[in-house]
Formats: C-alpha cells, structure tokens, sequence
C-alpha cells in the first residue's frame, strides 16, 4: 500500500508526487505515458507576470519548476522592471525537449517516488473515503490519499473547425470514464476550453521582416539556490510581428467556419486569453494585433505563434498565417486547435485542496479549474504537501492571501469558484507589493523548514541573508553623509540635488531619484545584489509597505475568527437569501473568507459575525 | 446582550413628560418591581398601565407605564417605557431606582445597535435611523431619508467605477507588458485621472459640508454701530416667522439669539457687541470678540440708518468684511433719505423698516440669494451628512492626492496605483461594497439612544 497515489504527470502532479516522496511518504506516480511527463503542450515559455513569482514560491517551498527551468531555458528576461518592484516577474523560453528531459531525470533520482504507465479510470472508494485508484486494466492499487492531477485529459476534445476529436493533447488517449465516476461520486464536473495557436517551421520564416525581442543582459534565475549558469550573449531571440487588414478580412469571411462562432464548441474559453476571432470582433476598430514567435526547442524545428489560436479550420489557418508578414510561404507544422475537458467544480475543494466530498481526495492543476504551468506546479506543491499532513495526521497548511500568489490562487480557487480557465494575475492579489519576486525566500523558507521540504543549508542561507539584511539597514541608519568635494562632484555628474551634509544614508536612499547602486559609490556596501536589492525596496516603498502589513494585520483578525463547519445559516437572522445560498455553497471557514464570496455584502458579514459572537458567548 | 438596558429616552430638560426605557429579557421583572400596579408581570403585550413608581415604600412619581412585548419592538426584545412627570430631578431618580433593581445603563445607540443585532433593521437603516433622530428640519430628515434611497450611493458608485476603469486600465498593462493591444495607460492619462478624481472628490468634501449645513444650519451675524437698531430688526425677524427661539450654546461663538428657517435652511442669528474704534480696554475686548464672530459667520447683516449719513468708522467697518457674506441692510426708509448710497455701490443693500414686512421679505430673498439656500436644498439632498462618510470621503482625497505626490516623484506606476485602489477602496466602503471589522462598532457608538 502505497502513502500517496499521484495521477498524472503533468506540472501539478510532478510537483506533488516530488514533495510527498521528499517528506518521506512512499509515493506512486501514475502516468500513461512516462515520455510525457513534464510536457508543455502548450507555449514555450514558464513565467510571466505573477506566474514568475509563483515559479519562485514553488522554489522557496521546496519545489522542481524553478530549478529545471534554470538549467533548460534558451532565453530568460525580466518582465515589469519599470513598472514598480511588486510586479516584477521572470519569463523564460524553456526548451521543449530539455525541460521534460530534466524532469524525468529529477523525478527518476527522487527517493521513495515509483513511476508507473497506467490509465486511472476509477477510484477505490469506501464510505466517501478514497482508499486508491482502479486503473483501465482492472488493477486496483491502494493508497492512504489520492492526488488527482489529470490535466486535460478528462474526456478531452480536440476541436479544429467543425472537426471534434476526442483524445488529449498529443493525440493520445483521454481518459474517458473517470470524470463519470466523479460525477457518481457526487461531484459536479464542469467543462472548460482552452487553445493553442499554429506551430511553424523555422526554415519557411522570414525573419528579417519582424521585430527581433532579445533575453535580458543581466543573469537571472528562478531558483532561490542556483547561481546563473548560462551565458547571457548566448540566448535566443523571440521575433515580433502584427496581424494586417488582410488578415482581419479572412477571419471575418470566415467567422462561421470557426468552431466557437460556428456553435461547435460547449466549453468556457478564457477571456484573458482569447482566439484571433475573438479578438477581432470585440475589438472591430483594432487595424492590427500584435503576434509572437517564440522558437520551441533547439532539437526541432517548431515555432509557436503566440497570439494567434483559432479553432478556424485548417484551409483557413493556412490562409492566416500566410497573409502574415515574414510567414507568406511557412509551413504549418501543426494547425491551432481548441481543447475541451471536464473539470471539477473547485468550490467543492476545501483550501487544503482536498475534496468536500470524497475524503483523502485531493486534486490539483487544470482538473481544478486552472489554466498555465505555473498555476498547476503551486497547487500540486500544495496538495503534495496536504496530503502529506493528513495522512500524518497534522494541521493542513495552508497559505494566506498576503503569504503567497499560491495562497491567493487556492482562496480564490474554493471561495469564488470559476466558470473559466483560471489564471493568476498581478491584479488578483490584493497585498502583491508584499507578494514580491524578490522576498519568495524570505516569505516562505521558513514554512518549507517546518514542513521539511527544504535542507538545513538551505535554512542556513535564509538566517543568514535575514541577518545581512538587518546589518545593512542598521548600517545607513548609524552613518551620515559627509559632503566632500568628491562627493559634490558625483552627486553633480548624476545630475542629482546635493542634499544636505549628515544627512543619514538611509534617508538619503528614500529619494526616488537614488539608487542603493549610487550610495555604493559613496561607502563601500560589501552585500550581495539580494540583500541590496532587498534593502532598497523596504527602504523606497516603506510607507507603503508598512501600510500593506497593518492591512494584513486586519485581515488577520478576520482569519482567525473561524466558522463552524456545520453551522445552520437558517438560523441566521436577518442573512440576505443570495448571502445564504452562497454561504451553503461554499461553506468558508473564516469571516475573512466569508467576506470575499460575491454576494455576501458587508451587513451580511457584521450579522454573521455577531451571531457567531452571540452563539460563542453563549457557550 | 443578555442584561437588560435603561435609558432616558427624552432630552434631560424641564418638561411636562419624560419617558424611561427599558429593555432586555428582564425589562418587565425589574420595573415591576418598582411598580405599585401589580397587574405588570401578566399585562398584555402593547398595553398601559397606571400608577407609581415605588422606592423604600416612598412614592416617587405617577407614571403611566407601556408594555412591549417581544419581538414586536423595536429592539426585538421585551421593553417597557415609563412616562414619568418631567422633572429633571424626578426622571433621574427613576433611572437610579432601575439601575439599583438590576438594569445596565445604555451605552450611546446600544437600542439601536440591538434592533440591528436582533435583525430587526440593516445596518444602513441603522445609519439613517441616527440622522433621523437628529433631524431639526424637514430638509434635515429628507437628506436621511434620501441616503437610505441610495442617490448619495450612485454617485460615489460612479466616481468609484471611474477609478475602477484606470485601475484595471493599469493592471492590463502589468499583466500583458509586452501587449500594445489594450490601451497603455501613459502619464498623462494618469495625470488627467487624477485630476478628474480629484476635483470630484472635493466637491463631495464641499457637499459634504452642504450635508452639515442642513443639519445644523448657517450663522448670521448682525452687525452695525451701538444703538443703529440692530435688536429691533432681529425681533422683528424672529417675530414675524414665530421662530423656534433656542439657545444654542456654541462653542466659539455666543449664544444664538433665535433661529429661523428659510428655504428649509435653518439660520442661525448672533448679536453682536456694537464695534467702534474704542481704546477702553473692556470694550476693546467685546469689539475684537465680534471681529471674530464676523470672520467666523456664514454671512454678516450690517445695519445702516436710512436717515443718517455713513460715518467713515461705518465704511471702514464695512471694508474691513469679505463682501461675499455681507448683505447690508439699511433701516427706516419710511424716514427721509439722508444716507449718501454712492458709497456703497459696490455692495448689496436692501432697504426696509421694522413696522411694515416688505422690506423684510427683500432681505430674505437677499439672504437666500446670498448663501444660495435654493441649490444647498433643491439639489438632489445627495450630501454626505455623518462623521463617519465625511471622514472616509476624506481619507479617499487624501489617497488621490497621495497619488498625485507619488506621480510627480516619478514613482513607478504600480505604486501610484496603490494610492488609487486605496481610495477605491475607501468609497467602497462608504458605499458599503467592502467591509471593515470596526464598522459595526464605529457606527453604534456615534448613535444617541432609541428610536
């Protein structure tokens, strides 16, 4: 018998399977095919804006997504850099080949994780409690919990144009009974859609008509523990080009051909990531739009093209893509497709990821609601390790909104439930200047520790970077500016204010316009970038940080007063009918958490909460 | 919420009736035993009883007594009400007498704050009903009546989607960086927003303080030198509108002479020490303290006499007042005209007397006119009138200014943005779409007792 079955090897299950065998649960992947594992079917690239900094907590929580992509991505940039340090996100191209590669091996290394080619098409269920999984040839294999992690595969649907395929991604065989069995189960399974865009050869591209997008100059890693290990001069470009009057002409003489407009398809598409058509009917006045061409790996000779998924046929594709600029003789590799699949309702998910129905299920990634690499990796670090606690018979763990971009995925997940591909974004969290690239470590290691997903060196390097960030804080708030002749002339050549003499250096570091890199040519600040870097943001946006934290510190105050699981809200005078319905449904386990489901207005919140105080001081 | 509360229910003032309330599960048990009609314990529900409060075989006073009981009343639980016989001296004895048989003292608005814990009102009627009980006018209680409507919501809810749009303007650009397809939003859009923003919150502000003015109303100083009549016309003034004489005691000025109400708009009168140039040092100290009653007032009446010439000390007196507040009002021109009008043709003046009332009637339409009575009540009564929306009001100007700091520091747009959410978040509040813990607390403590 196995501790914990994981079912899927995609970046949720990966994750999951990983963590659980790190804290020593003997664990079991199962996966149809284990050539697939760590695949990215989708775009070439792991990151983004928000999706960065969830690779960085996967990291600082002891997770792969960041350590692998380090070591096999051929471009790497940081996104934002202007816009302000609390939405400053990595991106890389990882290579399609070397990514799956890398994580197969890792997974390979891990102790106590055994891999098996299966398919999972039921489960071992004894009065709601999961006990383990019956796969497609009979076999029942037993385990304390369940991780579900099924990506697309639950009867998924290829759609190009009019054409309806079943299978999964890679035109392999979808999983055709289980989300049948969830359903008898008692669960609610909704279908959700998403898409990707053509795939052209590289020799059939003109390049020299488009936009060339080069990775940064300065080393970046995702991984809190890596060091750079690739050369800067050595990336590869990605190539930007737009969409012409032509293009939009084809589209719309062909609107009914596509599957969405035509009627064929039943699932919900994402609205942040919409189809060409999509985008050129709601924005009709729109001359162009702007298309990437990002290269897939460099052992093929794929390119994707970012921007242009369609579910129109494949007569017309070919017609789009050669009215294109630079792509009026490529070869179409691979025609967009739309994928269909079934998903679980996520309000039926408790914020340990486990089922409300089923207990010792837990799920994670796209099966959850999900859309992208990044979001399924945070969940399936979470449910590894949730699943982990329980079967230990401890306390889940559970990320606060203001611990975690991953903590406000899986609020958002089980309290507002989706009708879409659910993707993070930076406007989705309310404390993000909190929720920083830069302190992932500082936010999280210290929880990784207690969990014993991290090693003690790893610990050791968080103490110490903690210890240098307070020394150097310390150090420009006990030593002043002395104005020097020297000093007149740096602050003239950098065309900045001479600010008065004694003035101490951490206030001289509040201006907007200096930077911790100008004050090191003033002293000697003998600190790594991090602990600069750290520095200089507590220190610019201090006002505005401390203020983010006393907004925690409220909202900690709703977190911990905690709803009782079974509470009748009948009984609740004076509840609005919507507030009550939607309270049933997703049953929160906090005021906080009740306060952040839509129709639950703030005089529902004030009634429910003196109930709760009048019913306590009662007993 | 299991003890039971008392509180006088009526103002503490000499006067025929003062009512006693009590409330909470014991309400009827402790006054019955104070009280000589033993048929209280198993009196029918909204029923009277009469006859006498009793402490130590002493009768202290002839009372009719009120039954309420639960849940039809207005804290949900059982309530009784004594109609004692008015003497501040006898109602404050009954209350001690309560509180000796084992009832609690009220905190400000806790029968309010029980109606709303018994879910017998929302919490928004819980805010209008505050402003009901304080509501002096009829544009007061209209203005009370209206924010529970909710025009004072739709148009902070128009000024909140405002910002809602740069926000989620800003957030796309965060979110796609790379992506021109949305609108990028540059500085000057920002700078445009935010101005935009800021005016309009500022007039809220001054709205706001349209919302006080109905509440508590404007002060007009009457002004002149001694002896020009300034008495005779405030009586005739007082008298004609049978004005409701208070005496308001204020905390700077000095007592309101009398109060009326013109265009639903109350006015508040002061008198003032005659001024002169004096060196007399007690005059000199009545002279300066009606400077300052001038400067503070809402508008200042001067008082001339038709039949005498403008004495330079009169000109330099009606030089020395901002003339957006000041209407002078030259008496007795049923005397002959010897007053030299040249010297005050720059300024608005009426004239009249006290023995006929059209010139009286001319100075009103002149005072209305003046501080514009007619837009403070004919507008859509949609004014921020309590402590609690004026503060959040400002806190939201503060965060729009805040922003517009952090634009010109050159701060990157995502910090900018922080300010912006912040008074979105703020008006969100006001309109109750976001939610604060200490509200509840916040709102009770700012209410006076009962209904």
């Amino acid at each position: 018998m196995y501790d914990i079955i994981v079912v899927g090897g995609g970046h949720a299950g990966i994750e999951a399977s990983h963590i659980a065998a790190v804290l020593g649960n003997k664990t079991l992947l199962i996966t149809s095919n284990f050539k697939n594992v760590g695949d990215m079917p989708c775009n070439p690239s792991i990151g983004g804006t928000a999706k960065g900094i969830i690779v960085r907590e996967v990291d600082a929580l002891g997770g792969l997504m960041g350590k692998i992509a380090d070591v096999s991505h051929i471009q790497i940039k940081m996104l934002n850099n202007s816009k302000g340090p609390a939405v400053r996100s990595l991106r890389c191209q990882a290579d399609k080949i070397t990514y799956p590669k890398n994580i197969q091996e890792a997974l390979k290394k891990t102790k106590n994780l055994e891999i098996k080619e299966a398919m999972v098409e039921d489960l071992i269920v004894e009065n709601k409690k999961v006990k383990g999984v019956i796969t497609k040839k009979g076999e029942r294999i037993e385990g304390k919990s369940v991780i579900l992690t099924t990506g697309t595969y639950l009867k998924g649907n290829i759609l190009v144009g009019s054409k309806n395929t079943p299978g999964g991604p890679h035109g392999e065989a979808r999983c055709d009974n289980l989300s049948d069995k969830l359903k008898e189960y008692g669960l609610k399974i909704i279908r959700l859609k998403t898409g990707t865009p053509q795939r052209i050869k590289a020799s059939s591209i003109d390049f020299s008509q488009m936009q060339e997008e080069k990775g940064d100059l300065t080393p970046w890693t995702f991984s809190l523990d890596d060091k750079p290990s690739y050369d800067v001069n050595k990336q590869h470009s990605c190539y930007l080009l737009y969409t012409n009057a032509t293009t939009h002409q084809i589209i719309r003489d062909n609107l009914k051909k596509s599957a969405m407009y035509g009627g064929y398809a039943t699932g919900v598409g994402p609205r942040y990531c919409p189809s060409i058509e999509d985008k050129i009917v709601r924005f009709a006045g729109k001359e162009r739009h702007q298309l990437f061409l990002e290269p897939e790996s460099l052992y093929y000779d794929d390119w994707y093209l970012q921007g242009f998924s369609t579910s129109m046929p494949e007569d017309i594709q070919e017609a789009m893509v050669h009215s294109l600029k630079g792509l009026e003789k490529a070869i179409i590799t691979k025609y967009a497709y739309a994928i269909e699949y079934d998903a679980i309702d996520p309000l039926q998910i408790k914020p340990n990821l486990e089922n409300k129905i089923l207990e010792n299920l837990f799920t994670a990634g796209q099966i959850n609601g999900t859309s992208g690499y990044e979001e399924a990796a945070g969940q399936g670090i979470m449910a590894g390790i949730n699943a982990s606690l329980k079967i230990h018979h401890q306390k889940p763990f559970i990320l606060k909104r203001s611990d975690a971009y991953i903590g406000v995925l899986i609020d958002d997940l089980v309290t507002k439930g989706t009708i879409e591909p659910y993707r993070m974004l930076t406007s989705r969290a309310e404390f993000r200047l909190i929720l920083r690239h830069d302190n992932a470590d500082l936010r999280l290691r210290e929880y990784a520790y207690n969990l014993g997903t991290i090693s003690k060196e790893q610990y050791q390097n968080l103490l110490t970077k903690k210890e240098q960030i307070k020394s150097l804080e310390e150090y420009l708030k006990n030593n002043y500016l002395k104005l020097s002749e020297d000093t007149i002339t740096l602050f003239k050549n950098n065309n900045l204010d001479i600010p008065k003499n004694n003035m101490c250096y951490y206030d001289l570091l509040k201006r907007p316009e200096i930077s911790i890199n100008f004050l090191s040519k003033i002293i000697s600040l003998d600190y790594s970038e991090e602990v600069k870097e750290q520095v200089e943001i507590m220190t610019k946006y201090a006002g505005y940080i401390n203020k983010a934290y006393k907004e925690v510190e409220k909202l900690k105050k709703l977190e911990e007063k905690e709803i009782p699981e079974d509470l009748d809200y009948n009984l609740v005078l004076n509840l609005a009918s919507e507030a009550k319905q939607k309270l049933l449904k997703v049953r929160p386990k906090t005021i906080a958490q009740a306060s952040r489901i839509s129709g639950v207005n703030p005089a529902d919140i004030s009634v429910l909460s003196v109930y709760l105080k009048k019913e306590y001081n009662k007993k | 919420m299991e003890d039971t509360i008392v509180a006088i229910a009526t103002s503490l003032a000499p006067q025929a009736i003062s009512i006693i309330k009590v409330s909470g599960k014991d309400s009827i048990f402790i006054v019955s035993k104070i009280f000589s009609n033993k048929n209280l314990s198993h009196a029918k529900s909204h029923s009277i009883l009469y006859g006498h409060i009793i402490d130590n075989n002493e009768v202290i006073d002839e009372v009719l007594v009120n039954v309420l009981k639960a849940p039809k009343t207005y804290t949900k639980e059982d309530t009784v009400e004594i109609n004692a016989h008015g003497g501040i001296m006898t109602t404050k004895k009954i209350l001690e007498i309560l509180l000796k048989n084992g009832c609690r003292l009220a905190e400000p608005g806790e029968f309010t704050k029980r109606a709303f814990l018994n879910g017998r009102i929302n919490l928004l009627e819980a805010e209008a009903v505050n402003d009901l009980i304080t509501a002096k006018t009829d544009a007061a209680r209209k203005m009370a009546i209206n924010n529970v409507d909710g025009i004072l919501t739709k148009k902070i809810r128009k000024l909140r989607d405002k910002m809602g749009q740069i926000l989620a303007n800003i957030e796309v650009n965060i979110d796609y960086p790379e992506y021109e397809d949305e609108l990028i939003v540059t500085e000057e859009l920002i700078e445009k927003n935010l101005k935009e923003s800021l005016e309009e919150l500022e007039t809220l502000v001054k709205d706001s303080h349209n919302g006080k003015i109905i509440k508590e109303g404007l002060d007009v100083a009457i002004i002149g030198v001694p002896n020009v009549g300034k008495s005779s016309i405030l009586n005739f003034l007082l008298d004609e509108e049978k004005a409701i004489v208070t005496d308001i005691p204020g905390t700077t000025r000095d007592i309101v002479e009398g109060s009326i109400t013109l265009n639903g708009i109350l006015l508040n009168f002061i008198d003032t020490a005659g001024i002169r140039e004096t060196n007399d040092l007690v005059e000199k100290i009545g002279v300066d303290k009606s400077k300052k009653m001038v400067n503070s007032a809402d508008l200042v009446l001067f008082i001339l006499n038709n039949n005498e010439k403008i004495s330079s000390e009169e000109l330099d007196l009606i030089k020395s007042i901002d003339i957006s507040k000041l209407i002078i009002f030259i008496n007795k021109n049923d005397l002959e005209r010897k007053i030299n009008l040249d010297m005050l043709k720059d300024y608005d003046y009426v004239f009249g007397n006290t023995k006929e009332v059209n010139g009286l009637n001319k100075l009103k339409e002149k005072i209305s006119k003046k501080l514009d009575l007619g837009n403070i009540v004919h507008n859509d009564m949609a004014y921020l009138s309590n402590v609690r929306q004026i503060d959040l009001i400002n806190k939201a100007l503060e965060e729009i200014k805040s922003a517009y700091k952090a634009y010109e520091d050159k701060c990157p747009i995502d910090i900018i943005e922080i300010n912006i959410k912040g008074a979105w978040n703020y008006l969100g509040e006001l309109i109750g779409e976001a939610y604060t813990d200490e509200l509840v607390d916040t709102i009770f403590s700012n209410f006076c007792l009962g209904k």
